[in-house]
């Protein structure tokens, strides 16, 4: 790979995922660096090295595609995983052999992580607590040497990233150089990053609001029109504080560019996954029939399968979470779902401030 | 009379030789050697410090100012006796020196109140500067160890003769487990750290003597200026390589003047030694939260070796966390006390000196050595200033077992990097690292477990009543019947024992006795020289408390491992 990499400063960023958000990364981080893309599927690599397309974008100029972990590391200081939560931490296990202190990661994963101790299986009535749930960071800080982890999140639909439209994101981590150099790299004329150093919250807001996406997606399958998302998006914002706050996120991130940012993003638009998920359900499919055509992971599933029993541990009031539960595992329809929702004793609007 | 051979520790006692052979090589030696050099470095480091922080010259009166008026508060309000005479006077001329330079132009003056701040800074370099002697040092140690067993022998062997007995050596009083051997090869390699739990003003004298016992050279370490109060203690506290801080001065010359002691002196390779939880433990829990000023020296310490030497010849600090463990800490009704006062939300709180005199040392220390109260000492397991564990070869390791290069962790773009958010960030992290390891290592006591039980009994009995109302329990309430006690005691026990074979404590070998024994054991101990005693038994057999806040305060001791659930 003779790219006059030799230059420290000059050394090439690290992408680690291929799918659509990945590649939309490598694309931005080229207009500033040399970027190498990893995927895992050889013949993956094979298609982007021949078509500079992956995930149906163009691929910049800059952007080297590889399906070499140990070159990624070895060449890479600072590297952005972005890869589905479910694989997140088998790629931290492959990674990690390969990985100094001197590295940097910035995730741009959406999702938790749930390790359950031998022998436990997950049933409708598993209590889980921070011990078996954690965060992508954490991930990174359990399977690896690396302390110098941040996150990226934010309202960034890949399609857009893709489309070279404007957009903002937002860089947390507790250290301070983690987010200038993630605003370093990223920042160009049509992409605006904020930092932040409330790494777990910011990482819980881009996790939390899949769950109100999927409601929302639900909405528009049923027909409905704004005031009920408007509804949704204000309670599904004050659920995932709740959420939040008890899994350790501040309630400041939650309504910034990472919090509402996102939530209004997700829930609006038709291109989400976790949006789709919703549409389709309200539409009558099950859940395993529209797992099975999705080309890409939605979080959200799994999120609202592990919330819900986060919620049940910590008591937290946390309905909408709930109600989809209901709907994904124990055959609910939308539509009882939302009669439900609507007879809930709400009676107080906020109070978390 | 005959002469009662006491019983007899089944763990065979060791003797540890010194590690390094004579004083000439000790750090701590060259140290005292080149004093005034190095509190020049001090002086120097610590302005240039002071003057980063406040880059501009009215901050940097504020800044004089400000340490003005709280060294004037602190004279007036908190006075101790070993303050210096001419404190006030001192402090009258800075202030005038101050008033001067307000009335100059700012033309023509420049420089002068660098000039009063060098004046400052010297002062404290001077004062917390301790002054290291090898043969104050060698007397020092002897006599401890001396006068502890003659002490000891008088006590427990009883007899005329017993006086020059050598049977018992503090060896059979002080038990030191843990990773003794591991300390000894870090020290030959790098520089160590020891940072112990803080519970008792004899932690000071005791860790002291453990290092000696260990056959490590001497440590240098910040002790309380209140010790120095006492001049049998100072004398000690001098000769065994103590700098003094003083926690009356919360100023940030003086911080900053300390900060750069520590630093510097470890940078030279002194072992160093702090109690990180910062004053006592007041509560009697384990620490949970670290102060990261001292701490955050060593790491500071640690990226100038990388930064001054080439990777591979760069000295590495260790950081060995110890564990003190007590039947009976003198001063608990105090600090329990202080302890619920500042929880209630009381307004403000002086640093006191409840152990000034020499008549209570003195009691306390006969006390100690005529009955049979046992310490131990628990040495964990050395840690890179990250927290990962080092192998004996002072390479650290990652979890799989893999040798990771500390150096990396300072390291940006190649380059070894001056962050400070990034340091303050990875000592936080430290600390963590350094609480999770005295819980592993704490050992547990019969006393603490039947305070915990006791305790966490009468607290089920009135389940309504917060902390402060249950600690005003009327006496009829405060009894626990002895068959209840019994079995929930044993359940408790049981669990200590499981989360020790999980490697998440460790016990004190009387913990495995039979339960009737352990309860007696753990009743007879528990606090034991107070005049009230936090548990008794009653007429009936029952148990019951004659001081109910400081039953609480030994049971804090068994905080955190969730055995709540047990009772």
């Amino acid at each position: 790979m003779g790219m006059g990499w030799k230059n420290l400063s000059n050394k090439p960023i690290g992408v680690i995922g291929s799918g659509s958000f990945g590649s939309a990364v490598a694309n931005i981080l080229a207009q500033n660096r040399d970027v190498v893309l990893y995927a895992r599927k050889p013949e993956v690599v094979q298609e982007m090295l021949l078509t500079r397309t992956s995930s149906d974008i163009p691929l910049n100029d800059r952007v080297t595609p590889t399906n070499d972990l140990e070159l990624v590391a070895s060449n890479c200081d600072i590297i952005f995983p972005i890869v589905p939560s479910s694989n997140f931490r088998d790629l931290m296990r492959q990674l990690s052999p390969f990985l100094h202190p001197y590295h940097i990661l910035i995730h741009g994963t959406k999702g938790l992580d749930i390790s359950l101790p031998k022998g436990m299986t997950l049933q409708d009535e598993t209590l889980l607590t921070r011990e078996n749930v954690k965060t992508m960071s954490e991930v990174i800080r359990e399977e690896s040497v690396v302390v110098r982890v941040g996150c990226m999140a934010g309202p960034n639909l890949a399609r857009e990233l893709g489309a070279g439209q404007p957009a903002a994101t937002v860089i947390a981590s507790q250290f301070n150089e983690v987010v200038h150099e993630g605003q370093r790299l990223l920042r160009n004329d049509l992409f605006q990053v904020y930092g932040s150093s409330d790494l777990i919250g910011v990482e819980l807001c881009g996790v939390l609001k899949n769950i109100i996406a999927i409601a929302s997606g639900a909405l528009s399958g049923l027909g409905l029109g704004e005031n009920a998302r408007a509804l949704l998006i204000s309670r599904g914002m004050v659920e995932t504080i709740y959420l939040g706050k008890a899994l350790g996120g501040n309630t400041q991130a939650f309504l910034g560019l990472a919090g509402v940012g996102d939530m209004v993003a997700t829930c609006s638009s038709t291109l989400s996954r976790n949006y789709t998920v919703g549409y389709r359900l309200a539409k009558g499919e099950n859940i395993d029939q529209i797992l099975e055509t999705m080309e890409e992971v939605a979080e959200g599933v799994n999120t609202i399968k592990i919330a819900k029993r986060l919620a049940d541990y910590y008591k937290v009031r946390a309905p909408i979470t709930e109600t989809l539960y209901k709907v994904l595992h124990q055959k609910l329809t939308v539509e009882e779902a939302l009669t439900y929702l609507m007879r809930y004793p709400f009676n107080v609007d906020i109070d978390f401030l | 009379m005959l002469i009662s051979k006491p019983v007899a520790d089944t763990e065979k006692k060791k003797i540890y030789t010194p590690i390094l052979p004579g004083p000439e090589n000790w750090p701590v030696v060259q140290l005292s050697k080149n004093r005034k050099k190095f509190l020049e470095e001090v002086i120097a480091e610590s302005i240039g410090r002071i003057k980063k922080a406040n880059a501009s010259r009215p901050a940097l009166i504020e800044e004089l100012e400000t340490t003005l008026y709280r060294e004037k508060l602190r004279i007036t309000q908190n006075p101790w006796k070993v303050d210096p005479d001419d404190e006030m006077l001192f402090w009258d001329d800075i202030k005038s020196k101050l008033v001067n330079l307000s009335n100059e132009t700012a033309v023509g003056s420049k420089g002068s109140e660098e000039e009063i701040l060098r004046e400052i800074v010297t002062r404290y370099a001077e004062e917390i500067a301790g002054s290291f002697k090898p043969n104050s040092y060698r007397m020092a140690r002897t006599l401890v160890t001396y006068g502890f067993s003659r002490l000891l022998n008088t006590s427990r062997v009883k007899g005329v003769r017993s006086l020059w007995s050598n049977q018992l050596s503090l060896k059979d009083k002080i038990h030191i487990t843990g990773e003794t051997e591991h300390v000894r090869k870090l020290a030959k390699i790098g520089t160590v750290i020891i940072v112990p739990t803080h519970f008792s003003n004899l932690d000071s004298i005791l860790i002291g003597y453990v290092i000696h016992a260990l056959g490590l050279p001497p440590f240098i370490y910040g002790a309380g200026l209140n010790l120095f109060n006492i001049g049998i203690i100072a004398y000690f506290m001098n000769s065994l390589g103590a700098y003094k801080v003083d926690r009356r001065k919360k100023n940030t010359l003086y911080l900053e003047t300390l900060k750069s002691y520590s630093s510097l002196a470890i940078q030279k390779g002194c072992h160093s030694l702090f109690f990180p939880g910062g004053t006592r433990s007041r509560s009697g829990k384990i620490e949970d939260r670290l102060k990261l000023g001292l701490l955050g020296t060593a790491m500071e310490a640690q990226r100038v070796n990388f930064e001054k030497f080439p990777a591979g010849m760069a000295k590495k600090i260790f950081i060995v966390p110890v564990s003190l463990n007590y039947h009976f800490v003198l001063e608990a009704p105090v600090l329990i006390n202080e302890y619920l006062k500042q929880k209630g939300q009381e307004r403000y709180y002086v640093e006191t000196d409840e152990f000034s005199t020499s008549y209570k040392i003195t009691t306390f220390l006969l006390k100690f050595f005529t009955k049979g109260s046992d310490i131990s000492v628990s040495i964990g397991r050395g840690m890179d200033l990250l927290g990962n564990i080092v192998d004996e070869h002072g390479n650290s390791l990652d979890k799989e077992g893999r040798i990771i290069n500390t150096r990396d962790y300072f390291t940006s773009n190649g380059t070894i990097t001056v962050d400070k958010q990034r340091e303050a960030e990875y000592t936080r992290m430290l600390s963590e690292a350094v609480v999770d390891e005295y819980h592993r290592i704490n050992r547990v006591f019969s006393s603490h477990l039947v305070a915990f039980t006791a305790f966490e009994m009468l607290k089920q009995q009135s389940p309504k009543l917060d902390l402060y109302n249950l600690l005003r329990l009327p006496e009829d309430e405060q009894v626990i019947p002895i068959a209840n006690f019994r079995t929930t005691f044993e359940r408790v026990r049981n669990e200590v024992l499981a989360l020790h074979s999980k490697g998440k404590v460790g016990i004190a070998e009387h913990l495995k006795n039979d339960i009737d024994t352990l309860i007696r054991h753990g009743l007879e101990n528990v606090g034991m020289y107070h005049s009230r005693r936090p548990l008794i038994w009653n007429k009936e057999g029952n148990i019951t408390t004659q001081d109910l806040t400081t039953l609480y305060y030994y049971r804090n001791r068994m905080n955190g491992y969730g055995l709540e659930k047990f009772i």
